[in-house]
């Protein structure tokens, strides 16, 4: 017996739409059987594809139960296996019982049983360990910057979520949603409360609360630095039950060890880099698996917890954005290539109308998914499968009980006229024609109208057009051309190839071979795998960062590649020492080995050839894991507030220049001091250095950054003017001209430029290049060596040798000898100049006494 | 002439004062003499009296006079009395206490000095008195450029002020360097070198006052920790675990205008000579796991060498400290439980630790100690030698249930001198050990018998097939 059956309904109800016969066969353990189906109700053969290998939902219109002799007897066949077993719908429990007894005599399948129990048990204990080890092993991958460098926060945006996390454990929820940020965006201020994604914060702070109350005396930035280690171990966790759901557990197993180190993952979730992606891609993929198990299942339940797990990503990152238009992208496939099923319906209805609603409490996202235009694909969907015709697809596996929980939700949208109304009219015209008719009348003017609400919507300004990062995404150029400051942002440019490879390595290659196997076994699950991968690699293409939302899938595909291809070649090894298939229930489930053991008998090497390409995948994965870890080590583990570089002597020497300025302002300024800088440096300045700042990393407000970049590009009598009126007390530069540290204020000066001179036209950039190109030594433009940005990090720096057998004022970070050597400041004067000169503070002077 | 001008003068300052009612008792000193050290931030004044007993009854204390700004930055006064001659002398110190007279002029304020055994008519005795007196060097000017040397004032009377006739009496400053701008002339004084003398004056009566300022270059590091708070956590499974938090200020002359990296990098002698770059932090042997942070983070620039005798930690500041320039920092370390904790009597223990601060030469506005005891201890008492206030107050460490007893001690003005060591007395169940250990792992015993027993019961309704 290889199908159980699992749920099924019995024909003749009264109500219209329950009178379809409908039944779930499950697939017994370690059965190995082909894609189809094949289900002979009364003599007529059904042939049943796709669905899952588990369990394959067979639906029977009631038409062919109607012409049936016996409708209460039904032979399931599955080809390529000897029996033909027969099901009847009501007792079809029983009958099973004595089916799965039948094979064997008793004294021996009481051996067998007691044996088989502990195999599996073998086995479960052999999954659990080592999904527990790869859990721990995802966890301490990531925290080689801890033991390399302190436990500390990494680079600019976690050291916001720091601080507001700081408040939010200080101050309480309610505090935290009423936050006015007087010390950001001088002198606009930020509301923080509702222009952030509160999930991470949230989160923490209730790891912190909770250990707390467990009498666990820890700090919360122990706390915010273990955060993204222990989320991308819960993701493994859920990658292993994607796999398993998309595959098998074998899958399932290797997707959790490949995403445990992937470096794509890596890269946004060592410790201490606390960043809304670490908990988002966690959100990210339990969302698309409780997602995918919605729709296998056709369950309710899994739906809610999908939408929950969607109402959670919203609540972390923006990066939500992408479930809400892939998964209607999904649902539309799905309906294209004629694969709508009840279960779908179930699972998206509940998912989009539970996950907008919960959205909604959301402050920062609000009413976007009724009025934005990025959500409205996935609204365009929920219209249109309303309308679909309802007598195709039976619903009966829901009991009345959840259907009518799924009116009751679908009240709440206005939509429940449609879905009841269509049934009504259904029931009114008996004639299928008529129907056809009315059905095609108001899908096309629905559609219609939905167009037409669209188009209005959009021109009323009601319904948003797409923000400048999703044009951004879609046209990769559109950035560069329209917004410089996302273009200014590193992380924003388009992929290389060596980025790529860096961090997906030979997962890159695994994962055409991933898609090929996905295709070879089309089911609602691959395909949405599929979807994912594609959509996602493209998106990867696009914006660097985004290759992190490609790593899950990569992982999962390239997953099902290994899985798939090992288990073939073990399979091929295997089945050559044991010449005889043991038992017949061994030699049914093992269609496949035995397909290819007869293809073997055909090559004579073939079990040496499985051998050695087994050989080869384990030298493959083997490199894999050498590379992430050397890549973890070396590339990802920097916390980018602390420089480390290699003395003269292979010592290590440390720049810890940021913070001795930041840890500077601190103590020795006012505490309403104001400083300005570019916005790089806005939230480690407000959460280390505890001072007010005019922009931050928040880019909220462009024309307020081309002010400080307007001031920064101009000379300083005008620029005093500038910082006069913004009321700045202090100015902050990161230099890097004596430790040769590149990424510093004057090679991002450029971008000052463009974002001041793209909202104030007096900043032209063409004043600052010399035959297009921006110098900073003799040659430079006189506009740019005596602009403020310039004086500020040259000043006195004429006097200075940094590197023997060069001129003073040698600038190490771009190889060359200053052009301006004298510098005079009038309006502002140096403050204060860190160890190693990477961080300038100039003190604003007041204005002069007139007499 | 002139000598007799200067004694009439005196003896109007005399009354002006006020003392014919102060001097009731009849003591005298012969031989009063006082030095005075500027050499750093902290003056530390050595004063050696001969005192002599006129009176029938017997004095049984001797009273040390301060005028009232001087008692308010009053650190430590110790005394002791020099028995036996020449050869054989040895000092046997004394108990010094701040007292109130009701009869006290112009406010001044006192200590007063208990003698061994009461002085009878006629005979004499010497005392040797040390007392410290912090933030009384007052820098001016207020503002200094960076390569400014930082100048300050003292102030203090040329006599010696007391209740007591003094006979014979002489004082000597000493200043760090020879660069004195200018000092009170009060004849006779004349300054040699770093050295300036005031005296001898003869038979000055009591509470005689004559205001001196001295301005003099001191370019010691005026550092001085305007908060410290040491926490010492006990635990009985081998470890004190000392956490001490510091406010850092430089109290000297403030920085005035730019701070340039390059004059500071290229002229070490020049430029900044009154700030200071690293601090040196003695801690006790065989210590381990020391750290050294603040709120932001590890601060990188800190060297630790270890013998067996001390452990030094050479720590430097994140930026070097200017004249009002503050830092706080928290340097955390671990020592062997078996050298500080020791058995009294059974079930009763006491920790035996250093009062102060491990900073060297620093003071220190407001010391708080926090001695941690363990979970269950009872009946803490302490003992230290001088007056600090004393509270208690709970912790919730790792794992507690019920708290931890927390010793607090105040204590405010403190000098190097005061890094004695002080017990903490309390009785405890060695059960109480295995409290957590035991907690622990019944909680995992509990967590693996739910799923023992979550893998053995059938929840479902229906029967699975």
């Amino acid at each position: 017996m290889l199908f159980q059956l699992i749920q099924s309904t019995l024909p003749g109800k009264e109500k219209p739409g329950f009178d379809n016969l409908y039944f779930f066969v499950k697939k017994k353990q370690g059965v190995q059987t082909e894609r189809r189906v094949i289900v002979v109700v009364g003599g007529t053969k059904i042939v049943v594809r796709g669905g899952k290998l588990v369990a394959v939902g067979i639906c029977i219109p009631v038409e062919v139960i109607s012409s049936l002799q016996n409708p209460n007897s039904l032979t399931v066949e599955i080809p390529n296996s000897d029996p033909i077993h027969q099901i009847r719908p009501m007792v079809a429990a029983k009958m099973e019982k004595s089916a799965a007894d039948l094979p064997a005599s008793p004294g021996l399948s009481s051996v067998l049983k007691s044996l088989k129990l502990k195999t599996k048990q073998q086995e479960l204990l052999i999954r659990v360990s080592v999904l527990f080890l790869v859990y721990v092993l995802a966890f301490i991958t990531r925290l080689f910057s801890i033991l390399r460098y302190e436990s500390m926060i990494h680079e600019f945006d976690p050291y916001f979520n720091y601080r507001v996390t700081q408040f939010l454990t200080q101050n309480g929820f309610y505090e935290f949603w009423n936050w006015f940020d007087y010390e950001s965006w001088y002198p606009l201020g930020r509301i923080v409360g509702g222009t952030l994604y509160p999930g991470l914060m949230v989160t923490a702070a209730f790891i912190f609360w909770t250990l707390r109350f467990l009498r666990f005396a820890v700090h919360i930035r122990e706390v915010c630095v273990l955060t993204a280690p222990f989320f991308a171990a819960n993701t493994t966790i859920v990658a292993y039950f994607f796999g398993k759901e998309l595959w098998d557990s074998g899958a399932g197993l290797v997707a959790a060890v490949l995403i445990a180190i992937c470096p794509g993952y890596i890269s946004r979730s060592v410790a201490g880099s606390y960043d809304n992606e670490g908990v988002a891609i966690f959100a990210l993929l339990l969302t698309f698996y409780l997602f995918v198990k919605a729709v296998n299942t056709g369950s309710l339940a899994w739906a809610l917890a999908s939408a929950f797990g969607y109402f959670y990503m919203v609540s972390a990152w923006g990066g939500y954005v992408f479930i809400i238009n892939l998964i209607p992208l999904y649902v539309l496939v799905l309906l294209i290539t004629g694969r709508y099923s009840m279960r779908l319906y179930v699972a998206y209805n509940c998912m989009y109308v539970l996950g907008m609603l919960l959205a909604m409490q959301i402050r920062f996202v609000g009413f976007q998914h009724v009025q934005s235009g990025e959500h409205m694909a996935a609204m365009g969907v929920f219209f249109l499968i309303q309308f679909l015709p309802s007598h195709q697809y039976s619903r009966p596996t829901i009991s009345r009980f959840y259907v009518v929980i799924i009116k009751a939700i679908l009240t709440s949208s206005y939509l429940v006229q449609v879905f009841n109304f269509l049934d009504w009219v259904k029931y009114l015209l008996d004639d299928p024609k008529k129907f056809h008719t009315f059905l095609r009348f108001t899908v096309t003017s629905a559609v219609g109208l939905g167009a037409v609400a669209l188009g209005v919507g959009t021109a009323s300004g009601y319904i948003s057009p797409w923000t400048g990062r999703f044009y951004s995404l879609l046209d990769p150029t559109y950035a560069k051309d329209h917004i410089p400051i996302i273009a200014s942002v590193s992380e924003h440019q388009p992929t290389a190839w060596s980025s790529f490879m860096f961090d997906f390595h030979i997962l890159l290659f695994l994962f055409p071979a991933g898609l090929y196997f996905c295709f070879k076994r089309l089911s609602d699950a691959t395909i949405f795998i599929v979807m994912y991968g594609l959509t996602s690699m493209y998106f990867a293409g696009v914006m660097v960062r985004l290759i992190l939302v490609a790593t899950p899938a990569v992982c999962l595909i390239s997953a099902i590649a290994v899985s798939a291809t090992v288990k073939n070649l073990t399979q091929l090894v295997r089945s050559k020492s044991k010449p005889a298939p043991a038992g017949s229930s061994k030699g049914a489930s093992n269609t496949k080995a035995s397909s290819k053991g007869s293809l073997e008998q055909s090559m004579p090497f073939g079990r040496n050839g499985a051998i050695a390409l087994l050989l080869g995948a384990l030298y493959l994965l083997s490199r894999y894991v050498i590379h992430c870890t050397w890549v973890t080590s070396e590339a990802y583990s920097s916390p980018s507030i602390v420089l480390a570089a290699r003395g003269a002597h292979g010592q290590r020497v440390i720049f810890d220049d940021y913070r001795e300025a930041y840890f500077w302002l601190r103590q020795n300024t006012p505490p309403e001091a104001k400083v300005m800088s570019w916005w790089d440096y806005g939230y480690q300045i407000t959460a280390m250095g505890n001072r007010t700042v005019i922009v931050d990393n928040n880019t909220w407000n462009n024309t307020h950054i081309a002010t400080v970049g307007r001031a920064m590009s101009s000379y300083e009598d005008e620029a005093y003017e500038i910082i006069k009126s913004l009321d700045v007390d202090y100015v902050l530069v990161v230099f890097g001209g004596v430790t040769g540290y590149s990424s510093d204020d004057i090679n991002k000066f450029l971008w000052m430029v463009r974002i001041g001179g793209g909202v104030f036209p007096v900043i032209k950039e063409p004043d600052y290049l010399v035959n297009g190109e921006y110098r900073v030594d003799k040659g430079g433009a006189p506009k740019m060596l005596n602009c403020l940005m310039y004086k500020l990090c040259y000043y006195r720096f004429g006097e200075l040798t940094t590197e023997y057998g060069k001129p003073p004022g040698y600038d190490r970070a771009r190889g060359v000898e200053i052009g301006n050597k004298d510098i005079k400041l009038e309006h502002l004067e140096e403050a204060f100049t860190t160890s190693n000169w990477i961080v300038r503070i100039y003190k604003v002077k007041p204005p002069n006494n007139r007499w | 002439m002139a000598a007799a001008i200067f004694s009439l003068f005196i003896f109007v300052v005399a009354l002006l004062i006020g003392t014919s009612s102060a001097s009731s008792s009849g003591l005298q000193i012969l031989q009063a003499e006082r030095q005075i050290e500027l050499t750093s931030h902290i003056v530390r004044v050595y004063l050696t009296l001969k005192i002599e007993n006129t009176e029938d009854a017997p004095a049984t204390e001797v009273l040390l006079a301060f005028p009232p700004t001087q008692f308010d930055h009053l650190a430590l006064v110790k005394a002791a009395v020099t028995v036996g001659k020449k050869r054989k002398k040895s000092y046997v110190p004394l108990e010094a206490k701040p007292t109130e007279r009701p009869d006290a002029p112009n406010g001044t304020k006192y200590h007063s000095v208990s003698l061994l055994k009461p002085l009878a008519k006629g005979e004499t005795t010497n005392l040797e008195i040390l007392y410290i007196l912090t933030q009384s060097l007052e820098p001016f000017p207020e503002e200094i450029a960076q390569s400014d040397p930082q100048l300050v004032y003292y102030h203090d009377s040329a006599i010696i002020l007391s209740p007591y006739h003094i006979a014979h009496q002489a004082t000597m400053i000493k200043t760090p360097s020879n660069n004195v701008e200018s000092f009170t002339q009060v004849d006779p004084a004349h300054r040699s070198g770093s050295e300036l003398r005031y005296g001898p004056y003869e038979g000055h009566g009591p509470y005689s006052y004559s205001p001196i300022i001295v301005h003099f270059e001191n370019n010691h590091p005026f550092a001085v920790v305007e908060e410290l708070e040491r926490e010492i956590e006990i635990s009985h499974w081998g470890s004190v675990q000392v956490t001490e938090s510091y406010k850092l200020a430089h109290a000297g002359a403030k920085h005035k205008g730019a701070f340039s990296r390059v004059e500071y990098q290229s002229r070490p002698g020049g430029s900044g000579v009154s700030s200071f770059k690293h601090l040196l932090a003695v801690l006790p042997p065989r210590v381990h796991s020391v750290y050294y942070r603040d709120e932001i983070g590890n601060i990188s620039t800190s060297r630790l060498r270890t013998n067996s005798k001390k452990t030094e930690l050479l720590i430097e500041p994140r930026y070097p400290l200017f004249g009002g320039w503050k830092a706080t920092f928290l340097i955390g370390y671990g020592v062997p439980l078996k050298d500080f904790l020791f058995e009294s009597a059974p079930g009763a223990r006491y920790l035996n630790y250093t009062f102060g601060c491990s900073i060297a030469d620093t003071v220190v506005d407001k010391l708080t100690i926090k001695v941690v005891l363990p979970e269950g201890s009872k009946d803490p008492s302490v003992e230290v030698p001088f007056a600090v206030k004393q509270s208690l107050e709970k912790k919730y460490s790792y794992l507690d249930v019920i708290g931890r007893t927390v010793v607090v001690l105040e204590k405010r003005n403190v000098v190097p001198e005061h890094h004695v060591p002080f017990q903490v007395h309390y009785k405890f169940n060695p059960l109480f050990m295995l409290a957590e250990p035991l907690m622990l792992a019944s909680t995992f015993f509990l967590l693996f018998a739910a799923s023992v027993v979550y893998l053995h019961i059938d929840l479902s309704i229906r029967k699975k097939c």
